[in-house]
């Protein structure tokens, strides 16, 4: 009896370019058994969505290194909730200042990466912490 | 090229001269009796040592190392071809390199006041950072500017608001630099426009636009428009500058994009000079001889960690593009040859925890760009894996720099590393390197088709990957962050006024109001119309300037004519 692999979107919203870290924690998923859609680059919010629920993801993966952290993510917070897809795993890494984890956390990420972290970090935290969909019955 | 490649090869490989092989001979007993005894007694650390890019570096380096190494042919004098000992023959005891700390956040305004604090402090330069919007041709009050206006950099939708940021400054004095790429022709124009409107005289201003499009494909990825579009603005930008700029850099040609995204120090030095050579030949078809632009070519390199290994990239850096600028495009004025570089050391390597330790970090990168020979350099600030510096932390970064120039004695003798047996060594296998790669990218049919195929990201990834196992499987120490951790101190950092966006917002609102709307329009049309031609765009682009037409209408035209950019997808 096996489980489906677990599914991550990994995004890049709004305008910053940096994709050196998704790359990489996109591979490191991949190694651990995980199957990824990486959605290159300036994904608007109602895109990343859209994409999410397309591939039927258990988890999201935000990368934004902009600042622009605090209007971005809340609105694609928003946009799971409208659409019922409050089980999908959010987590966000990126230049992300300890001060605003708080508010993050409250609109609905369940962790927040910042530099430095170990992708296995990553990988064990999405592994425990993903409601998944995909254990077969019985 | 295929050739030096070869070359550079044999001369690297041994080729037993009567002093390398008495060193040989000395090598082998000093093994035998002095370092076998010494393992024995005390294994080394780990095997092997390698540099921050991986190269496997030896224990010792001596003559043995540089079999046929003749000085007059592989070191030279500096101010002297191929220039691998500096590009000037006096150097820092001539004139220190420029200290231009790259600065910008929030409103113009904003960064007028750092701009003014840090030229007060000691700074030779200006270098401006824009804003995200600003860097992909959008205004401040467009749909996708939310949340990301004046964050990066500073927010410049406008000649209005470039007069702003450029208030007080003496621009005939000093030169300045802005880090813009696809937009560059537009913000070129609106500096251009406000040191007329200033009274400055073009020809006597001096500054660089980054305006390398290519590096955008390969690492920044802050592109608008497709690869020939955007190759076609920088050639017109490089045919102005030749005529009406003649102090101006009209590309600052970059490897420390590529080397932020993880490359290593050989490939940011070989993608870099191939994008040069890129540029170089899409200037020729322009009609311009070689020696008509070139001396006004200038480059970008990063300063990482590795001090020896940075040094040498330096220092190969000049005699490659010396030896491609006399041989391959048969350059006859030397000022062509001169591979001219600001540094800026490696943000990549900054780390959120013990920011203080970013400090020691920057001073050590700062020494091996001075040591490496750079003609203008950043340094860093102790917070920005966290924000952008705050005043404090900028003006230490200034100190920093200061301290090498005045108290450390790096001044005062011209490539001082030169003749050590690494540094020599390691030179010429980063030089070697160089050349395996131009071959590789001709091969593909030039750095475009390289790109397009997807040849230097992929080299750039697989690095960052290698990079990123060896610090989770502790190969490589990182102080504070996978060894030595702490306690952390939180440090205050700068954050970006949120009325930004409506200060903004509401100036373009004004803007709108007042100018003349059926010249804004008519200036907009001609652009549009000149685009699907093949005129040199920077006057048209100037006229829509002139007429305060703002950044995100001028690039609205431009994607129209050119289309929208998409890389192909990561797989």
């Amino acid at each position: 009896m096996t489980d489906k692999p677990i599914r991550v979107l990994v995004a890049k919203p709004g305008l910053d370019g940096h994709d050196r870290g998704a790359k990489i924690v996109a591979r490191a998923l991949r190694d651990a058994g995980m199957e990824v859609i990486y959605t290159g680059l300036r994904q608007t919010p109602e895109q990343i969505v859209n994409a999410a629920l397309q591939e039927d993801v258990d988890a999201i993966g935000i990368s934004i290194l902009s600042g622009a952290h605090n209007s971005i993510v809340p609105r694609i917070c928003q946009l799971l909730r409208q659409e019922g897809m409050e089980d999908v795993l959010l987590v966000v890494g990126g230049i992300i200042p300890n001060e605003d984890i708080p508010a993050l956390k409250s609109a609905g990420v369940a962790e927040v990466f910042q530099p430095g972290i170990s992708t296995q970090v990553i990988v064990d935290f999405i592994r425990t912490h993903v409601r998944h969909k995909r254990a077969p019955a019985g | 090229m295929g050739d030096m490649a070869k070359e550079v090869g044999t001369r690297v490989e041994p080729k037993p001269d009567a002093l390398s092989r008495q060193a040989s001979a000395a090598a082998m007993e000093w093994e035998e009796k002095v370092l076998k005894p010494a393992l024995e007694r005390s294994p080394e650390r780990q095997k092997p040592f390698t540099t921050t890019s991986g190269v496997e570096i030896k224990r010792l380096y001596t003559p043995a190392d540089l079999p046929d190494f003749d000085a007059e042919r592989d070191l030279g004098n500096p101010g002297e071809y191929p220039y691998t000992r500096g590009i000037h023959a006096t150097m820092y005891r001539g004139k220190v390199w420029t200290m231009r700390q790259f600065s910008g956040f929030g409103a113009p305004e904003e960064t007028n006041r750092r701009l003014h604090y840090l030229l007060s402090q000691g700074q030779t330069g200006l270098s401006i950072a824009f804003d995200l919007p600003t860097l992909m041709g959008y205004d401040s009050d467009h749909l996708l500017a939310e949340g990301e206006v004046g964050k990066c950099g500073v927010a410049v939708s406008s000649l209005a608001d470039m007069e702003t940021l450029l208030q007080g400054l003496p621009l005939e004095q000093i030169s300045t630099s802005m880090t813009i790429n696809s937009p560059a022709a537009v913000i070129w124009a609106m500096y251009l426009v406000a040191a007329e409107k200033s009274g400055a005289d073009w020809k006597k201003l001096s500054g660089t636009i980054q305006n390398d499009i290519l590096k955008e494909y390969i690492a920044q990825k802050e592109y608008i428009f497709p690869p020939a579009p955007s190759m076609r603005l920088v050639v017109d930008t490089i045919v102005f500058a030749a005529r009406e700029t003649p102090r101006w850099n009209p590309i600052s040609i970059s490897g420390y994009h590529i080397r932020e995204a993880g490359s290593t120090a050989a490939q940011e030095l070989a993608f870099t000079l191939r994008d040069g050579m890129e540029y170089v030949e899409w200037v020729l078809r322009a009609g311009l001889a070689v020696d008509d632009f070139a001396s006004r070519i200038s480059f970008f390199f990063n300063s990482h960690n590795d001090l020896f290994e940075e040094v040498a990239k330096f220092r190969a850096a000049r005699k490659v593009w010396a030896r491609v600028m006399r041989e391959r495009f048969a350059a006859k004025n030397p000022r062509s040859w001169l591979c001219r570089f600001h540094t800026q050391t490696a943000g990549c390597s900054l780390t959120a925890q013990q920011p203080y330790n970013n400090v020691v970090r920057t001073a050590i990168q700062a020494l091996a760009a001075v040591l490496g020979g750079t003609q203008s350099l950043h340094t860093n600030s102790l917070d920005e894996a966290w924000s952008l510096p705050t005043e404090a932390a900028a003006t230490l970064a200034l100190r920093t720099q200061q301290v090498l120039a005045h108290e450390s004695g790096l001044t005062e003798v011209v490539d001082p590393l030169a003749g050590s047996y690494l540094i020599e060594k390691l030179t010429l296998q980063t030089e070697r390197a160089c050349y395996e790669y131009f071959d590789k990218i001709d091969a593909m049919g030039g750095m475009v088709a390289a790109i397009e195929k997807g040849f230097p990201q992929r080299e750039i990834h697989e690095a960052a990957y290698a990079y990123q196992r060896a610090i989770e499987r502790k190969d490589k120490i990182i102080v504070g962050v996978n060894e030595f951790t702490s306690c952390e101190q939180p440090i205050n950092i700068l954050v970006v006024d949120q009325n930004v966006t409506a200060a903004q917002s509401r100036k373009l609102r004004n803007l709108r109001e007042r100018r003349d709307q059926a010249q804004v329009q008519s200036t907009l049309e001609a652009l549009g119309s000149a685009a699907a031609t093949d005129e040199n765009l920077m006057p048209f682009i100037l006229n829509c300037v002139r007429s305060y037409a703002t950044l995100g209408e001028i690039c609205d035209v431009l994607r129209k004519v050119f289309g929208k950019y998409e890389e192909p997808a990561f797989r």
